[in-house]
């Protein structure tokens, strides 16, 4: 059993520094450390009389109180997370540009959708025929998503993009079963997000990594060099991660399909395509969308998200089960499903989600999808534009969704893209991704995405010249930021050498 | 459209700066072909009204609590959540952001996900716990994975058939890519907890670690202690899983109980049902496993001038830097969700949570304690907290009896276990008022 170092103390350098700082400097304490003996946030109802306590019926399962847990009253606990919130960055109330996330606004209303009576306190296990209304509503948002990716048939099931991907790789793998072929290889591009590789392994791949084109995309002859029947399947996000349409998509379709093995689309940029290409029609067997990102609904510091899949009709019976199902009685779940790959999480699917997305969809249509995505195109080959005398794209190839671009700050400055991205922070807007793809040193992944206006985009543009001025004049400015929010640079590489993981009471 | 702020004249200038004379000139390198049949045949765009209106006309179609008198759980458990968990949950500074890469400009996201990961520890007994998974299930089904990387010789998992057939059917389907995995399912006892001599059987040196509830599928509280010493004989793991984190607040906790790996079901603390998710999975395990557990991690750190201070770490363990070597494939999991759990937990405090969590074991035993006295037997035997299966004649048709007057009368057991036709699983909770268990009992007897 591999067996690590026990959680250490801060050492004594960092401790002696953390005691230095005034109590007051640190306006935020833990909750624990606000917490105050006899303290409550809420009153629970007394027992009733004439029944013994919970604890004498459990007698001796029961555990004693549990040291440390907070006590506070009410008003404490709001004042607290209310000010943490405070210590946010958030696209509702700065400009986002995370490439890859897809940071757009989030409806108002769809927090209002998933609240109602009938959504909000529907429990899972409510039967069907009383719970129609969600049925409803779910059947009609996976023939949407069908519709938007053309695929022949949507499963809402998976809980987040990755969860997706793994559900696919399943099914992949499921249909080579069925076939009577064990393939052991799926490629992926060097540009593709880390949950690829990650999720191959999880569904028990060997992954080939195909090299991108110096043009920044994959072409068919790649491919047909990699391809032959041990590989099962090649993952392909489209557009990919420096922002451009994969071209040669067709023929990597075509180039897979010979050999038997099936094209994933990972579908993390679809906001790109909404209206301008369909997966479906590209050759795809298989696509998951993540609705946090093309479907406006909230990224919560980390999720939740929800990751459906949609498939051509050959991989349908592989779903996960529950299937939804219409009968004369009305919808209900189908769970005899022999060719399944099984499920991958309770019940069936991030239902709260679902709602926010589906009401997303209603608010857009058909029109205003196609309208988003060619504003976010169009949004991002402004920004490329405007910012390419000192941030250069990374590639000559026209951008979707987002732009990938470089800089030689490093080089004439000393300056890193990571300092680069820490003194936009000063500026009150939240980077982009960066170092991200893999294949562009230093990169900054931009999406501003169609819900961000001229002004907003220009205020960025400014910033990055600022920077970019600053660092060559003076480059202290940029290597110490940020200087204006609550904290200085945090020291991640401490936190990583001496991992304090949870709080602790006082001895 | 509302959503998009760009009026004719800007996207004019847009264009022009960009140097196209239409967006269609930068979708140039997207096959015709593509392009030609891409339009989405979906209904134009609505007004705000309209939307709210389709989505109220949908959900008026669905039989919700308060409406009826709920006895449904199985899984997924009816409480009261405070109104101060959606006022904070619903602050947009914490809705709108994402993953907290950038750690200085993430300090209420960290901090929060840090109180969180200290909140699991002290409910779970153990040293470490990770800043959430996506559900119960897929926590229960990544600590086998986690439990295989610390132990990769050994490979029988033995898996409590009390699960819910959706833990144990996510298990199944996570380790079907796991080469030479074996999945022995363990019996239940009359007691309805695990059969411990079926353990102790296949306890040697290839089991790698036994899976049980805790509180189990029929609501039964396992005898965790003696099966950790099972385990333990045997050099294996034990996991326990718990899907009404309620329990948690009064039942010894899985740490004190020698578990290793404690996962389970977070939705208890503060979410709405929500027809099943999304909920929060957590993941707490000894800090010697520290480095082999899956998912985002939020560290205390200090910023350069000493100040304390919160951020990711230990991300080597982690898909965007390990890739096909990472130890989960997760990225983005239930940090809001998180969020409500740790303002519920602040609320509920040292007192509260211990309390409600009596209160829920008072009125389902005086439930249970009811039906009994109609001639309604409880099922199994053993200790239970909130919830517990009873026999009768005909389920479904108990069932429909309820739902024309107005009860959820709980969930059939051959839903999750076919063997069991003659089950009804009940779970009675704080929402369920005196009155309730009149009208279930009244539904009982008409039944019988």
């Amino acid at each position: 059993m591999a067996t690590m170092g026990k959680i250490r103390k801060l050492p004594e350098r960092v401790e002696k520094q953390r005691l230095s700082t005034p109590a007051a400097a640190d306006s935020h304490p833990l909750i624990f450390e606000l917490s105050s003996p006899g303290r409550r946030g809420v009153d629970v109802a007394p027992r009733e009389s004439g029944f013994p306590p919970g604890a004498e019926i459990l007698g001796d399962l029961c555990r004693s109180d549990i040291e440390g847990f907070p006590e506070l009253d009410e008003p404490g606990v709001m004042r607290h997370f209310l000010n943490l919130s405070r210590l946010n960055f958030a696209q509702a109330l700065q400009f986002y540009p995370l490439g890859s996330c897809t940071m757009k606004y989030n409806p108002a209303l769809n927090d209002e959708a998933a609240s109602m009576r009938g959504i909000a306190d529907l429990h899972p296990r409510t039967p069907a025929h009383l719970a129609q209304g969600a049925f409803e509503l779910m059947a009609r948002m996976e023939a949407a998503l069908a519709e938007i990716t053309g695929m022949d048939a949507v499963s809402l099931h998976p809980a987040a993009g990755a969860q997706g991907e793994l559900t696919g790789l399943m099914m992949i793998r499921a249909y080579h079963a069925k076939q009577g072929a064990r393939r052991h290889k799926v490629i992926i591009p060097d540009t593709a997000h880390g949950t690829n590789p990650a999720s191959c392994t999880l569904a028990g791949f060997d992954v080939v990594v195909a090299r991108s084109s110096k043009r920044g995309f994959i072409e068919a002859s790649e491919v047909r060099r990699l391809v032959d029947d041990d590989v099962a399947a090649m993952m392909v996000t489209n557009p990919n991660t420096l922002g451009i349409f994969e071209p040669e998509i067709q023929a990597i379709a075509d180039a897979l399909h010979e050999r038997g093995a099936m094209l994933y689309m990972d579908g993390a940029n679809m906001n790109a395509l909404m209206g301008i290409a369909k997966p479906g029609h590209m050759g795809a067997d298989i696509v998951q969308l993540n609705l946090h990102k093309t479907f406006s609904t909230p990224h919560g510091g980390g999720g939740p998200g929800a990751g459906p899949v949609g498939v051509k009709k050959h991989l349908e019976p592989f779903l996960p089960v529950p299937r939804l199902r219409k009968g004369d009685r009305g919808w209900d779940f189908d769970y005899d499903r022999p060719d399944s790959v099984g499920r991958l999480r309770s019940f069936y699917g991030n239902f709260g989600m679902i709602v926010r997305a589906y009401a997303y969809i209603l608010a857009l249509g058909g029109n205003g999808l196609a309208e988003a995505s060619r504003l976010a195109i169009l949004s991002a080959n402004y920004l490329r534009r405007r910012l390419e005398r000192h941030f250069p794209s990374a590639t000559a190839e026209p951008s979707m969704h987002e732009c990938v671009l470089t800089h030689d700050l490093e080089k004439r400055a000393g300056v890193s893209t990571l300092e680069i991205a820490k003194r936009l922070l000063d500026y009150g807007v939240h980077p982009p991704t960066i170092y991200f793809p893999l294949v562009v040193p230093g990169a900054l992944m931009i999406e501003p995405t169609e819900t961000e206006s001229l002004e907003t985009m220009d205020r960025f543009v400014d910033a990055m010249e600022a920077i970019h001025a600053d660092a060559l004049s003076n480059p202290e400015i940029v290597k110490n930021a940020p200087q204006t929010l609550r904290l200085k640079r945090v020291d991640e590489a401490e936190a990583a050498r001496h991992p304090i993981l949870r709080w602790e009471p006082k001895k | 459209m509302r959503f998009m702020p760009h009026t004719d004249a800007e996207v004019r200038r847009m264009l022009e700066v960009v140097g196209v004379r239409s967006i269609n000139d930068l979708i140039a390198q997207v096959p015709e072909s593509l392009r030609q049949t891409a339009s989405i045949a979906l209904a134009p765009g609505a007004s705000e009204q309209e939307v709210a209106g389709e989505i109220a006309d949908l959900a008026r179609r669905n039989g919700a609590s308060p409406t009826f008198a709920s006895f449904l759980g199985a899984g997924y458990y009816r409480h009261y959540v405070p109104a101060a968990v959606r006022a904070i949950t619903s602050r947009a500074e914490f809705a709108t952001s994402y993953t907290p890469y950038q750690a200085e400009a993430s300090q209420g996201t960290t901090q929060a996900i840090f109180e969180f990961q200290t909140l699991i520890t002290q409910l779970t007994g153990l040293d470490v716990a990770n800043a959430s998974m996506y559900d119960g299930a897929s926590a229960a089904a990544e600590a086998v994975l986690m439990a295989r990387r610390l132990m990769p010789k050994r490979n029988v998992v033995a898996l409590s058939r009390a699960l819910w057939s959706d833990y144990r059917g996510t298990i199944r389907t996570y380790l079907a890519a796991q080469d030479e995995i074996e999945i022995v399912e363990i019996p239940f006892a009359a007691t309805g907890a695990i059969d411990l001599e079926a353990l102790a059987r296949i306890a040697n040196d290839r089991l790698l670690c036994a899976v049980v509830g805790y509180p189990n599928g029929f609501g039964v509280v396992e005898p965790l202690a003696q099966i950790t010493s099972i385990t333990r004989s045997a050099g294996a793991l034990a996991i326990s899983v718990t899907a009404e984190a309620l329990a948690l607040g009064l039942l010894k906790s899985p740490g004190e109980c020698a578990a290793d790996i404690a996962v389970g079901e977070g939705q208890s603390f503060g979410l709405p049902l929500q027809f099943g998710g999304p909920g929060v999975g957590f993941m707490a395990a000894r800090s010697a496993h520290m480095r082999q557990m899956p998912g985002r991690l939020v560290g205390q750190t200090v910023d350069r001038e000493g100040r304390r201070a919160f951020c990711l770490t230990l991300a080597t363990r982690e898909q965007h830097i390990r890739r096909e070597r990472a130890t989960s494939n997760i990225c983005t999991n239930h940090s809001l969700c998180a969020l409500a759990a740790t303002a519920y937990l602040s609320l509920m405090g040292r007192r509260g949570l211990r309390e409600l969590a009596e209160r829920n074991v008072e009125i389902a035993h005086r439930a249970a304690d009811v039906l009994d006295r109609i001639g309604i037997a409880r099922r199994f035997s053993g200790p239970f907290f909130n919830e517990f299966a009873v026999s009768v004649r005909n389920p479904e048709a108990t069932l429909a009896l309820g739902e024309s007057k107005g009860v959820f009368a709980g969930v059939a057991t051959a839903r999750d276990w076919s063997e069991l036709g003659d089950g009804l699983l009940i779970s009675v909770t704080e929402m369920n008022a005196p009155g309730d268990i009149d009208r279930l009992c009244a539904v009982m007897a008409e039944a019988r």
